[in-house]
């Protein structure tokens, strides 16, 4: 178990191990080894070196792990390039497939309302998933500011109701169209940019949205918010009692009244939006723009030099991961029934971001499953709430120790026409 | 005497006040293959970048067939026939071999995908063998051949390489060009930037010599081969 490899050197692990004991041992000096007692102060001078013998061993401990068999499966990732997985034949399994998409629709009619509230925020992250990773995950484009679609998407269904007198169901497609009009907007300015310089003007584009959102009080309702109306079912509400000359949603089935019912419409549609865009995302990608996605992000020098069009291609990725963006806002919104531009700051862009980092750039299902559990493990976790952020930092750092590439690496069909 | 299929006619180029290129006069005739030499930062890799407009050249003209290219968007360059395999081979590493020979095909489609990649697995039997590997994890020469495999998928009329030899051992140096001499015996038009000058001038028909954004020498293959001063400057001799 414990055979080391030939890599391995005491006289290097062992001058390891002290230069790590001695930095905790200065780091610990001040924090234990002095103790306030009342005004006076004493020395616990002991403690420090406690620490750094513990330091000390631990150091000791992980050189020879990693130095074994054992270590070498557990902490060595994969090489770059062993990233992407290239399937040669579709190896779905379908009638799994079948089984999980069968279980989500009929989840609702037997959850809890609560577990139905989740089950909500967790299909919009996947949903906000899906599109960042359109743009970052395929054609390797970082965006920091995603978050602004998401609120483009929320608020032109708020507002569109306010002014427009826009419903749910014209709100998604109007929703989806405009999200994607200001990702093409973002598009053009960031043409030419890459990486940092791209990943910090997407961070100002996302802060700007959300400060104008924040700011035009007599348009958007500035920090107040906007209020997002309920969606119906073929005219059909699900409050109370209907407005003039409609009927309730219960009413009409001769059904008592619940809130849960207006859960049950958004989850159901929610789920179905996000059925058809994993299937649109995963199709894409065997077609010509997602095959253009992914050379952009290998090589933009050789896309153009082999005939791409850049603008075409980078624009279609941004409007496209801008419009699933735009419909996971509209959801939000009528989940909330309420909306102001605190749901949407930079934090969120970096959950986004996280989510699809931490299933794993490019890969579908991985960035379903990490929304998933991005979403539900707080939930579960509520003992600990308060230290949610450290386990989120912690499992990050841990992940890229240990599934660089993500929690399922992105594995892909071979393009068709090879 | 017919139309020369590429023709720079007092080209320059510059980045932002930096002259790269100064009136550089080129001619590549059908069927030919021509080499370019210099020296590094002789603006060599900015001529090929020049004929596909990156960066766009601020005066002259580039003729392909008789057609001023110079103006014409960058992505439609390719569809008129002239691909190339750039410098540091720049090939998609996270796609198999078989992608990146797709990818290759952008500007012309692909109805004769599978006949011509049978044709550049023939030229190149390596790729045939790693056809499913992913183009990353192949060896620099197997990454040089892949480029030019991919650039021969668009059937270019004429085939800009750069730096074919770039980073690679003697030997793989030796098989490209020996593959280079085959593809042209096909009746192939080749535009070849080397700093190999060795290699590159026993290849080709014609040379022409760069230094400092300027055309200095031009003649045969051989006639450079013999040039005293290309032998000092080029040839270590």
């Amino acid at each position: 178990m414990l055979d080391v490899d030939a890599d391995f050197s005491t006289k290097q692990t062992i001058l390891d191990a002290i230069l790590a004991a001695l930095i905790a041992w200065l780091f610990f000096l001040p924090i234990t080894g002095v103790l306030l007692d009342g005004y006076a102060v004493q020395s616990a001078w002991h403690q420090p070196f406690v620490l750094a013998l513990i330091v000390f061993y631990a150091r000791c401990l992980i050189a020879i792990i990693v130095h074994t068999d054992l270590g070498k499966r557990l902490f060595v990732g994969k090489g770059h390039y062993a990233g992407v997985e290239v399937v040669d034949k579709t190896n779905a399994h379908w009638h799994w497939l079948l089984v999980i998409v069968a279980i989500g629709f009929v989840f609702p009619f037997f959850s809890s309302k609560y577990w139905l509230t989740v089950a909500i925020l967790a299909l919009i992250y996947v949903l906000l998933g899906l599109g960042l990773n359109v743009v970052v995950g395929l054609a390797g484009l970082l965006d920091l500011g995603f978050v602004a679609f998401y609120a483009v998407g929320a608020y032109s269904y708020a507002l569109g109701s306010e002014y427009l007198g826009l419903g749910f169901w014209t709100a998604l497609p109007f929703a989806a169209v405009l999200a994607a009009s200001f990702g093409a907007i973002l598009g053009f300015p960031v043409l030419r940019m890459h990486g940092d310089y791209l990943a910090i003007v997407t961070l100002g584009f996302g802060e700007i949205i959300r400060l104008i959102l924040n700011n035009w009080t007599a348009f958007t309702g500035g920090p107040n918010g906007a209020s997002a109306p309920l969606p119906t079912l073929f005219g059909l509400e699900f409050s109370r009692r209907a407005k003039q000359g409609g009927t309730p949603f219960h009413d009409y089935f001769g059904l008592d009244y619940s809130t849960i019912y207006r859960y049950i419409l958004i989850y159901l549609v929610l789920f179905l939006v996000v059925c058809v865009m994993t299937m649109v995302v995963v199709r894409l990608r065997q077609m010509p723009i997602g095959r253009a996605w992914e050379a952009l992000r290998e090589d933009e020098t050789a896309c153009r030099s082999l005939g791409i069009n850049h603008v075409v291609v980078k624009l279609s990725a941004f409007s496209m991961g801008a419009m699933v963006g735009g419909l996971a806002g509209v959801f939000f919104a009528a989940y909330q029934g309420f909306i102001n531009p605190s749901s949407f700051t930079f934090f969120e862009s970096a959950l986004i971001l996280a989510i699809v980092v931490l299933g794993g750039l490019g890969s579908v299902v991985g960035v379903i499953i990490a929304a998933v559990v991005l979403t539900i493990l707080p939930e579960l976790l509520r003992e600990f709430s308060d230290y949610r952020v450290l386990i989120f930092g912690m499992s990050m750092v841990l992940m890229m120790i240990w599934r660089p590439r993500g929690l399922l690496p992105q594995r892909r069909q071979a393009f068709r026409r090879t | 005497m017919t139309e020369p299929l590429l023709q720079l006619d007092k080209v320059s180029a510059s980045y932002g006040s930096i002259q790269a290129l100064k009136s550089v006069s080129i001619t590549v005739n059908q069927g030919e293959i021509v080499t370019l030499i210099g020296a590094n930062g002789a603006g060599k890799s900015t001529l090929l970048m020049t004929i596909f407009g990156q960066p766009r050249a601020s005066s002259g003209r580039i003729l392909l067939a008789g057609q001023d290219i110079s103006q014409i968007p960058i992505h439609q360059i390719s569809s008129l026939g002239l691909a190339q395999a750039p410098e540091g081979r720049r090939i998609f590493a996270r796609m198999t071999v078989e992608e990146n020979l797709l990818m290759g095909t952008i500007a012309i489609g692909d109805a004769y995908l599978k006949q011509d990649k049978d044709k550049v697995f023939a030229l190149f039997p390596r790729l045939k063998e790693r056809r499913k590997q992913s183009a990353g994890t192949l060896s620099g020469g197997e990454q040089q051949m892949l480029a030019i495999g991919r650039a021969l998928m668009s059937r270019p009329r004429l085939l800009l390489l750069d730096e074919p030899s770039l980073g690679l051992a003697p030997l793989i140096v030796k098989q490209i060009f020996a593959i280079l001499k085959e593809i042209a015996k096909e009746g192939a038009t080749i535009f070849l930037v080397e700093q190999n000058a060795h290699h590159a001038l026993n290849l080709a028909d014609r040379g022409y010599v760069l230094a400092n954004g300027e055309v200095r020498l031009s003649g045969t293959g051989q006639e450079l081969l013999a040039n005293k001063q290309v032998q000092h400057a080029y040839l270590g001799g």
